[in-house]
């Protein structure tokens, strides 16, 4: 197999609207006759869904949840980013372009992050458009602010809720084609299979989690948008739900799977707090605008907070240690994601972590307070040295910007961080990596799509913060619509595709034997004993670094698991019934073997690059240390055990941007 | 610490449903609500007995999919939270719990402690959205301006999370604040002008097909809505309404 990106020729500026212009097109009377599966109505399968029904396509929608207004973009926090340069810094789409490769350690498809570029202005007109209420400022313009890795403000945002905003713009463009019958909407169903005719994707398998019953949908083209599997973790920012099952099981059908080892571990989530954890909570990296991140300077004082004899305001500025704007002075506290995750890291490493378990940090707004506080009395024409004054007045302002932010974390941790610093520690966020696409966002099996954080090609080996949301509409709304077409033109007369097919009948005979197998285990250990047991393996030897011993243990571990998950798992109940516990079982089966694959993937890559850092690869000072001869996709192919997948190699070539060690100095 | 919970075990709509007793006896003040409930699930399977069923997902108070009436208020004792941001610390030791579903006849039960909110997303359907075509092509954003405090206020009535607690402690069963919100963030935009009269007669419509109750202006739903949405919504849904109809 010879990996085809299928980008178009000409200068980049040029590719998206040149190839636009020449691809095949449906014309609106035969789109009526075209029938396609969307997986997902996350910002991805969402905005798709809505726009092939508005186009005219038959579109039948897909979510485990109980609406589509549930899927988990709706815990984005911080913001989207457009290049609209409204803030006249100096943006430009070629900026945000080459801010998104740089950031992404150039590992990314440089093609398809500028025509990311280039929608991204149209995303933020679409969703005003919509009545998505993003923040405005006194002119009644929209406001901006800044994040990680960037030095212009284009982030737009809706307090700290700006997921939830889009998606909600998403989900009420699909209520509006539900509405008109355009969409057909399945809620509590999950996909468990792509069934392949011909070899192209023309259904899936799904099973209604309500019923237990095992569903047949043939379509004439599939697409993917189920989001990433950062939950092979277990422990993580993602929603309790999220999986890799629907993007492993196309993998298994023959679609490639890249950069698996493409992790992002965010630097400001709440620290883990016990063994009966279930889930890590996400501070917005726009806190980071404004709050300093530090440690003590002196060991002693770091022992002495761990055991809980010093408070954290009680220790003297000089005595502090802002160890971001230490060792990055032009980007501060608003370095990229794997450079501040890997810097508070190396200080905890070194004994100076700030909580009871030594893995922490602070995130201080007690400077950001005085600055607004002082600049609130000014502009109230009120005394600027009233200190009770002036804090009053700076803590309204941070209320207004992050106040649902600091709301959260009182809930969870019980402090009051309009009052002390917060605590944070790094947590596994987001998937860079993903399901092989070409510029079309065409998996290697034709007719089966791969949309928003589910696909590999936009965020290289790191993605930039408010970025996540920018490609999940991107695809979905002005990019997969276009190309889809391409594909679909060739089906004007093909008719709907039958179910009642050989092909329908093994996929359906594999998905019910599986769950069968599952269910009549009856096993020593639940499910989320193995799931823990795989995320501890993935967290200690797969994690924030990486090195070929640990890496050569995780895959004999996880292979030793994964045996001992079919022999030992216990499912209670029938698979003909809600059962929570069933679905979570052949989750988990999932992350299994992507497990073992992530960590082959990890290990062949002799290199430092974004979020993948390996000990054997880095500078005197730390950083990491790319090699050339790794400038390339890593897209592995099935062959039954992951132990056996195939490399196929993409090459990067990177002819609008000029390779350079990536400094944020 | 130890608790007594008293759970609503409900085998699918057809069955009669009661309340079953379970003992937990290593609480940490640290759990969260749910986390406390994985532990007795854990418990209920190595026992080879049926875990009990309820929704959940973000667990991070966005997604609006975990809904619990526990003793006796939704979302349980604290204010603006929802259910997976409760933590233990919020009960103490030797406390009885009792943990039901939302009851409402627009929410028929599925199992156990989680029921069918689609009546919500039907509502949605008939109304809740401005009718432009994704192509992208609209307007420069900026040349709509929106005063900061419209922008403000739509933001706030658009936070709502869709997880049905104004509809549980309601006594009529209302979903007015529910509605309200919607109506209300597209009402004080002035991208959701052109459809306002229909928008709102559509949504209204539908609210009452699916069987919700009327609103008395008792005000629990504002208390007990996760995102503090105000009363007011339901004014301003009230006077669209009129208008609508004048």
């Amino acid at each position: 197999m010879t990996l085809d990106s299928k980008v178009p020729k000409g200068p980049i500026k040029d590719k998206w609207t040149t190839y636009k212009d020449k691809i095949n097109l449906v014309n609106p009377a035969n789109k009526r006759l075209i029938d396609i599966i969307v997986v997902g109505t996350g910002l991805a399968g969402g905005s798709a869904a809505a726009t092939l029904a508005e186009l005219g396509y038959n579109v039948k929608a897909f979510c485990f949840q109980d609406s589509p207004r549930r899927a988990h973009s709706i815990a984005a926090q911080g913001g989207i980013n457009a290049a609209k340069n409204y803030q006249g810094d100096g943006d430009s789409v070629y900026r945000l372009f080459y801010d998104t490769v740089k950031g992404g350690d150039y590992r990314s498809r440089e093609a398809n992050v500028h025509r990311l570029a280039e929608v991204s202005v149209n995303i933020i007109d679409q969703c005003v458009a919509q009545g998505v209420p993003f923040a405005r400022d006194y002119g009644g313009l929209l406001d901006n602010r800044s994040f990680g890795g960037v030095l212009v403000s284009r982030t737009f945002y809706a307090k700290g809720q700006t997921g939830q905003q889009l998606l909600l713009g998403a989900y009420s463009a699909m209520n509006r084609q539900i509405g008109r019958g355009k969409i057909k909407m399945y809620n509590r169903h999950e996909m468990l299979d792509v069934v392949i005719v011909d070899g192209k994707a023309r259904g899936i398998i799904a099973r209604n989690l309500v019923t237990g019953e095992i569903e047949r949908h043939s379509a004439h083209a599939v697409v993917l948008g189920t989001g990433g599997y950062g939950n092979a973790f277990y422990l993580s920012t993602y929603a309790m739900g999220s999986n890799v099952t629907a993007a492993w099981k196309a993998h298994k059908r023959g679609a490639l799977f890249a950069n698996p080892c493409f992790t992002q571990i965010h630097p400001t989530c709440i620290p883990v707090s016990g063994d009966h954890q279930s889930k890590l909570t996400l501070m917005s990296e726009s806190l980071r605008n404004d709050g300093r991140i530090w440690v003590p300077k002196k060991l002693e004082d770091a022992k002495a907070i761990q055991q809980g004899k010093l408070k954290p305001t009680e220790i003297k500025e000089a005595d502090r240690d802002y160890f971001l704007e230490r060792r990055y002075p032009a980007f501060g506290n608003l370095v990229p994601r794997d450079v501040a995750s890997r810097a508070a890291k190396e200080r905890c490493d070194a004994g100076f972590g700030v909580n009871a378990t030594g893995e922490a940090v602070y995130l201080d707004f007690a400077a950001a307070i005085q600055r607004y506080g002082k600049e609130q009395a000014h502009v109230k024409g009120l005394d600027e040295s009233d200190s009770d004054l002036v804090i009053k007045l700076g803590k309204e302002i941070i209320k207004s910007k992050y106040g649902n932010l600091f709301q959260m974390y009182e809930k969870i941790i019980d402090q009051n961080p309009y009052e002390t610093p917060m605590m944070i520690y790094p947590a596994v966020h987001y998937t860079m990596g993903g399901i092989w696409v070409d510029y079309n966002l065409m998996t290697t099996v034709p007719g089966l799509y791969c949309i928003g954080e589910a696909n590999f090609s936009d965020h290289g080996a790191n993605r930039l913060g408010a970025s996540a949301l920018m490609q999940g509409l991107a695809d979905g709304y002005f990019v997969l619509p276009y190309t889809i077409g391409d594909f679909l033109a060739d089906d004007i007369r093909t008719g709907p595709i039958p179910v009642d097919t050989t092909e329908f009948d093994d996929a359906e005979k594999n998905v019910k034997d599986k769950l069968d197998k599952l269910i009549t285990n009856k096993g020593k250990y639940s499910v989320d004993h193995f799931h823990k047991r795989l995320g501890k393996i993935m967290w200690n030897k797969c994690g924030m670094s990486r090195n070929a011993k640990d890496l050569k243990e995780a895959i004999i571990e996880i292979a030793e698991l994964r045996k001992e998950f079919w022999k030992d798992v216990k499912v209670p109940g029938n698979a003909d019934e809600y059962n929570e516990e069933l679905a979570k079982a052949g989750r988990v089966a999932d992350f299994l073997e992507l497990g073992e694959l992530f960590a082959k993937d990890a290990l062949h890559r002799e290199e430092s690059c974004g979020g993948h850092f390996r000990e054997e690869h880095q500078t005197e000072e730390g950083e990491a240390k790319r090699r050339k001869e790794f400038q390339y996709v890593a897209a592995w192919e099935y062959k039954g055990e992951p132990k056996d997948a195939v490399l196929h190699k993409e090459d990067l070539k990177y002819e609008d941007i000029e390779v350079k060690e990536r400094s944020y100095k | 610490m130890e608790l007594t919970l008293k759970i609503w075990r409900q085998k699918d709509a057809n069955d009669k449903g009661k309340l079953v007793d379970y003992q937990l006896d290593d609480v940490s003040p640290d759990m969260s609500f749910l986390e406390m409930l994985d532990v007795l699930n854990q418990e209920l399977i190595d026992k080879d007995e049926e875990p009990i069923a309820f929704d959940h997902d973000c667990r991070e108070g966005i997604c609006g999919m975990c809904s619990m009436y526990i003793n006796g208020r939704a979302h349980g004792p604290d204010r603006e939270i929802t259910v997976c941001q409760l933590h233990m610390r919020s009960f103490k030791n030797g406390d009885t719990i009792y943990i039901e579903p939302w009851r409402a006849k627009a929410f028929p039960i599925i199992k156990d402690l989680i029921v069918d909110r689609s009546s919500f997303d039907r509502i949605q359907q008939a109304g809740g959205f401005i009718s432009v075509n994704t192509s992208g092509n609209t307007q420069d954003a900026n040349n709509i301006l929106i005063p900061k405090a419209a922008a403000d206020t739509a933001m706030d009535a658009a936070t709502c999370i869709g997880c049905g607690a104004c509809v549980a402690t309601c006594k009529n069963s209302s979903a007015m604040l529910f509605v309200g919100a919607k109506v209300s963030q597209f009402a004080l935009l002035p991208q959701g002008q052109i459809e306002a009269a229909d928008r709102v007669r559509n949504m209204v419509a539908q609210m009452d097909l699916e069987g919700f109750g009327n609103c008395t202006n008792t005000g629990a739903c504002e208390i007990e809505c996760p995102k503090g949405i105000s009363l007011d919504t339901i004014a301003r849904m009230n006077r669209e309404l009129m208008k609508a109809n004048i």
